[in-house]
């Protein structure tokens, strides 16, 4: 009976059912998208100008200022940033695997794992200039202030990433191994971790890498490194300074990435 | 917390290494049974074969012997012990005497063969041991003997457990369950993603390990003409009851009729 009524509808509806709520969120998203920018005001006149006056700046930026004097404030900023990425990377790593496997729902009781969760979201609510200005006003302007902003954004994100490589493990080789009376700690170590490692470490040099960037970021704020170096150039409208500093932090931006490739196998 | 060569006997005068499973219960959702009330005891020897359609209970039965399934009602009697009531450290120490092995082999992928079967040690060394992999010489000398003893030979000992062919896994997953010097070893359908050829192979290493260990071996496992050639013992199950239990050569074709429900599951 069914297969008759069925076949009354169009072979191509039957196959492929039309889905009316994801095109609907298509259109909303489209409609408020316009709303939004003709609130903005974007015009045409408006663009041009910014295009003239990033002309005459870049203008200015030329050519990069090599001083020895300012060399000298670039790389003792630039050590500086790199001190506090590699710092906040292996602090931050090194707390979010506890944290982590505290929020797998697959491997620890609910009220735990939603507590951690719980933690993690507040973790990564702000970003991490913001909780930058909250230890600056804590602990004072220099790179304290950005190592412990940057461990709080690393423990956001790796602890989330982690907990959730944990849930994707296969539980089929942990049934296996807790089996055979292993503890918590012995399942940790012969049936979780194997699973799981090689994606951390993943996620650990993809973090030092981020954490140079952001860095430079939380500097600006008075998280010390590099970035507070740049701030100042701006304000002092050493343009062709600050472009010596952002040649510097591509330089060493592509420099880490080669470096997390190779850590990234040797740990694997 | 010191590992016996055999448990203690049980309760009842059962032999040693003896299982005996009273009013066994277990439901998923509440009033619907996949367990009905089973008792079975099953003598501390030989090989023991559970046969029966997909979906019976076979599987849930022997998970509720090492509390990998949690059964609803009923008692587990094995080495002086209701395993039905144990908990935390008791359990894990039951568990480390119970060896299992799987369908699908369940070895951890990315560890090593030798670093697979150190897993059965688990139950007796502390973690930390685990974690820096220093293992007791024994359990490794142990590990190296057992490799040639599943037909592996030494030179797998460092090969990753995903390099491996299904058969070759199995052999890893019965050594891991060797490793634990168990009183009792689970077999849950360890012949079924397996070929006709290694599946003989399997259980044939199953029976030895039997015989060798002087261990029971359970075996779940649909395939009855497997299970008539190598098991002392068959125990038909269907939906969730136990329908034949005896001899192999006491299992007829009105038998298997029941367990399967008609001439459909004999072929």
């Amino acid at each position: 009976m069914s297969v008759v009524a069925a076949s009354a509808a169009p072979l191509r509806t039957r196959a492929f059912p039309a889905q009316w709520s994801a095109r609907l969120a298509w259109v909303g998203l489209c409609l408020y998208t316009i709303y939004a920018a003709s609130l903005l005001d974007v015009t045409l006149a408006r663009f041009v100008q910014g295009i003239e006056n990033g002309a005459r700046f870049f203008d200015r930026m030329f050519p990069p200022n090599l001083a020895a004097d300012k060399l000298a404030l670039l790389s003792t900023g630039m050590l500086e940033s790199i001190q506090i990425a590699i710092l906040s990377t292996f602090f931050g790593v090194l707390l979010s695997l506890p944290l982590g496997l505290m929020a797998a729902r697959n491997l620890t009781p609910g009220w735990l794992s939603w507590s951690a969760r719980g933690l993690i979201a507040v973790l990564r609510s702000f970003h991490s200039v913001i909780v930058a200005i909250l230890f600056v006003k804590a602990v004072g302007f220099g790179a304290l202030a950005g190592i412990l902003a940057l461990i709080v954004s690393t423990m956001g994100f790796i602890s989330k990433l982690f907990a959730d490589a944990v849930e994707e493990m296969s539980m089929k080789q942990v049934e296996a191994v807790r089996a055979t009376g292993a503890s918590f700690f012995g399942v940790l170590a012969m049936g979780v971790f194997p699973q799981v490692m090689a994606r951390f470490i993943g996620f650990a040099t993809y973090q030092l890498d981020s954490n140079l960037r952001n860095s430079t970021m939380v500097g600006l704020v008075g998280g010390g490194g590099i970035g507070a170096t740049l701030f100042t150039a701006y304000q002092r409208f050493d343009y062709d300074f600050v472009l010596t500093i952002l040649l510097a932090i591509i330089a060493i931006i592509m420099a880490m990435e080669l470096v997390a490739g190779r850590l990234r196998r040797i740990f694997q | 917390m010191t590992s016996h060569p055999h448990p203690t006997p049980s309760e009842a005068g059962a032999l040693p290494g003896s299982l005996l499973i009273k009013g066994l219960r277990k439901e998923y959702r509440a009033g619907q049974p996949v367990l009905k009330d089973i008792s079975l005891t099953i003598e501390g020897r030989g090989l023991t074969a559970i046969i029966g359609p997909s979906g019976t209970g076979k599987s849930t039965l022997i998970r509720c012997i090492n509390r990998l399934v949690d059964p609803t009602a009923g008692e587990i009697w094995f080495g002086g012990q209701d395993l039905a009531s144990l908990r935390g450290a008791q359990l894990r120490a039951a568990r480390r005497r119970i060896g299992m092995v799987f369908q699908e082999y369940n070895l951890v992928e990315r560890l090593s063969v030798i670093e697979n079967l150190l897993c059965g040690r688990l139950g007796y060394v502390p973690a930390w041991r685990a974690f820096m992999r220093r293992f007791p010489d024994a359990d490794i000398a142990r590990a190296f003997e057992l490799l040639d003893a599943v037909g592996l030979g030494q030179d797998f000992a460092t090969r990753r457990a995903d390099q491996l062919s299904g058969g070759q896994r199995q052999r890893v997953g019965i050594a891991r369950a060797v490793m634990q010097s168990p009183a009792l070893v689970l077999a849950d359908e360890p012949t079924s993603s397996l070929d006709p050829k290694t599946s003989v192979e399997i259980m044939e290493l199953l029976a030895k390990v039997s015989s060798d260990q002087a261990v029971p071996v359970i075996i779940n496992i649909h395939n009855v003409e497997l299970a008539k050639r190598f098991a002392q013992r068959i125990i038909g199950m269907s939906r969730g009851a136990v329908v034949f239990d005896g001899p192999p050569d006491a299992l007829r074709d009105d038998h298997l009729r029941e367990i399967y429900g008609g001439e459909g599951g004999l072929a």
